[in-house]
């Protein structure tokens, strides 16, 4: 994509800055306003209420018209805050969260970086977010913002371990840390997606199917708690911390927390979809294939790779709705003396049959 | 200058500006705060010398680890946030004459060395060259720092246990 928009304006600088900003624009801009609803009219669904129907056909406006509020609304910083720090927390959080979407292969055609690091910066990157939320919650010179950073960092940093375990025995299991070549790996058929096994064939596939399962029910719990989402979202609890580290912000900085909250959500949703799942790939061919026409395969992987992103998305709000939140010994013990040690487990047995 | 000394120059900018923060910031939070970005700077000139492994490790064990750690002790510390740093100038003598030595050294050093420039090529994968070198030819040493980190945590874990039953 880089090279595309440096032939077409011929400044290096400038088209780095294009291809960089492109994730942002082209798709965690549009996501937001449209996980922002879905997640309103979800949560209607599932308590039988009718959720927004004022602003435009149906509600489909309202977040728009929240965005239009949140643009005008008075940017308070409180008067005994740390207004550096204040101002710089939103930044950090959002560019955490924004550089995970450097490494996801949106689809054949579109990847920030083929670098071969892909999964591991994926995974290091996101504690930018850890540190940003430190900053937000220290700054607002408020105990139920230092409150609830404390926990969200305690949170994210326990559940960052299964994370990486269940990761690395998919990596074992691939031998590479790409995302685009572990897409690769998972090409044509939906029985070669790692959630089936693999590529891998015969007695070896089928033990793995079982141990890939749980692999992928441990990522996408540890996932979800990485997000800050119900049942683990302790650090905003509203019942006893008000909003948590974001109690203090207003207007665009609260606007900002909150696309980072959603490019979060989507970013670990892409993830899980892209190591088990398949990533962009189809499930059964291309039509692409089919007519012969090669520029429609690109643009038929970014709709697989969207469906099967929004798909974990509204598993999230699924969840978010239906069980309520845990307790902070309560999430500490399930990550610590079960995730983990079940995680390990599972990456021995992962080791001992790729060695088949 | 092109795109990469433009990047290079950013880098280290945010790397001396922050590290000099670091060192004279009276606050320790902020002092905390600018380390993260001079962790930063510094994965970052790792990366546009060409190693890559080396940089996502940097940032995860220095941002993601040591730093978070760090952050989460002196917020957990409610005394050590309100009050300054107390910093004065004491032996002012022979930190000078210490100081004045090592830049001369350092000064000397760089202006004597030759340096050798080769044009840049694009760096490859640092990843699998590292693993495969790692587990074949310093794999007893390896091995041996895991079970020295694995000590050190069973350690830590045991004595952190026993004072919390003395407490009891």
């Amino acid at each position: 994509m880089y090279d595309i928009i440096l032939d077409f304006t011929g400044n290096e600088i400038l088209s780095m800055f294009i291809s960089a900003a492109l994730p942002l624009f082209m798709f965690i801009l549009p996501f937001a306003l449209v996980a922002v609803l879905a997640e309103r009219k979800v949560s209607a669904f599932m308590q039988d209420r009718l959720g927004p129907t004022r602003v435009g056909p149906k509600g489909l406006l309202q977040t728009v018209a929240d965005i239009l509020k949140l643009f005008q609304k008075e940017d308070i910083v409180a008067s005994n805050a740390d207004k550096k720090l204040f101002n710089l927390a939103p930044i950090l959080v959002f560019a955490g969260s924004f550089a995970v979407f450097a490494a996801i292969p949106f689809s054949g055609a579109y990847i920030g970086t083929f670098a071969d690091v892909g999964i591991f910066f994926v995974v290091a990157i996101s504690s930018l977010v850890v540190a940003g939320i430190l900053m937000a919650g220290w700054a607002s010179n408020n105990k139920y913002s230092l409150l609830g950073a404390v926990r969200s960092a305690a949170q994210i940093i326990s559940y960052e371990i299964p994370t990486a375990l269940v990761i690395l025995s998919l990596v074992m299991l691939a031998g590479t840390l790409n995302l685009y070549e572990l897409t690769e790996m998972q090409t044509e058929y939906f029985w070669n997606w790692y959630i089936f096994g693999g590529p891998a064939t015969g007695i070896q596939k089928i033990l793995l199917i079982p141990f890939m399962i749980v692999g992928f029910i441990i990522l996408y719990i540890s996932t979800l708690a990485e997000v800050n989402r119900t049942p683990f979202d302790i650090p905003e609890a509203e019942s006893e911390l008000v909003a948590g580290y974001h109690t203090e912000y207003s207007g665009m900085k609260f606007a900002i927390f909150f696309l980072a909250e959603y490019a979060n959500m989507f970013a670990v949703s892409a993830i899980v979809a892209t190591l088990f799942f398949g990533g962009f790939q189809s499930p059964f061919g291309y039509l692409g294939d089919l007519f012969g026409v090669e520029w429609l395969i690109p643009i038929e992987q970014f709709g697989w790779f969207t469906v099967k992103g929004l798909f974990f998305v509204f598993v999230q709000m699924w969840l978010r709705w239906t069980l309520p939140r845990l307790r902070v010994d309560q999430l500490m013990t399930m990550c610590w003396k079960y995730m983990i040690p079940y995680a390990f487990v599972n990456l021995i047995i992962i080791g001992i049959i790729s060695l088949i | 200058m092109n795109l990469y000394d433009i990047i290079f120059y950013i880098f280290a900018a945010i790397t001396v500006v922050s590290g000099v923060i670091t060192v004279t910031s009276k606050n320790i939070i902020y002092a905390a705060f600018s380390l993260l970005f001079t962790f930063f700077g510094v994965a970052g000139m790792y990366v546009l010398l060409g190693a890559d492994f080396i940089s996502i490790v940097q940032i995860i064990v220095y941002v993601g680890g040591i730093l978070i750690l760090l952050l989460f002790g002196v917020m957990l510390t409610n005394k050590v946030t309100s009050t300054d740093i107390k910093s004065g100038s004491v032996n002012v003598l022979p930190a000078v004459i210490g100081v004045a030595l090592f830049a001369g050294a350092l000064i000397s050093i760089i202006i004597r060395t030759k340096w050798t420039e080769t044009p840049g090529e694009i760096p490859l994968s640092t990843a699998g060259t590292l693993g495969s070198v790692l587990l074949n030819e310093y794999v007893i040493i390896f091995e041996l720092l895991a079970v020295l980190l694995l000590i050190a945590l069973i350690g830590a874990a045991s004595i952190a246990r026993r004072t919390k039953e003395e407490t009891n």
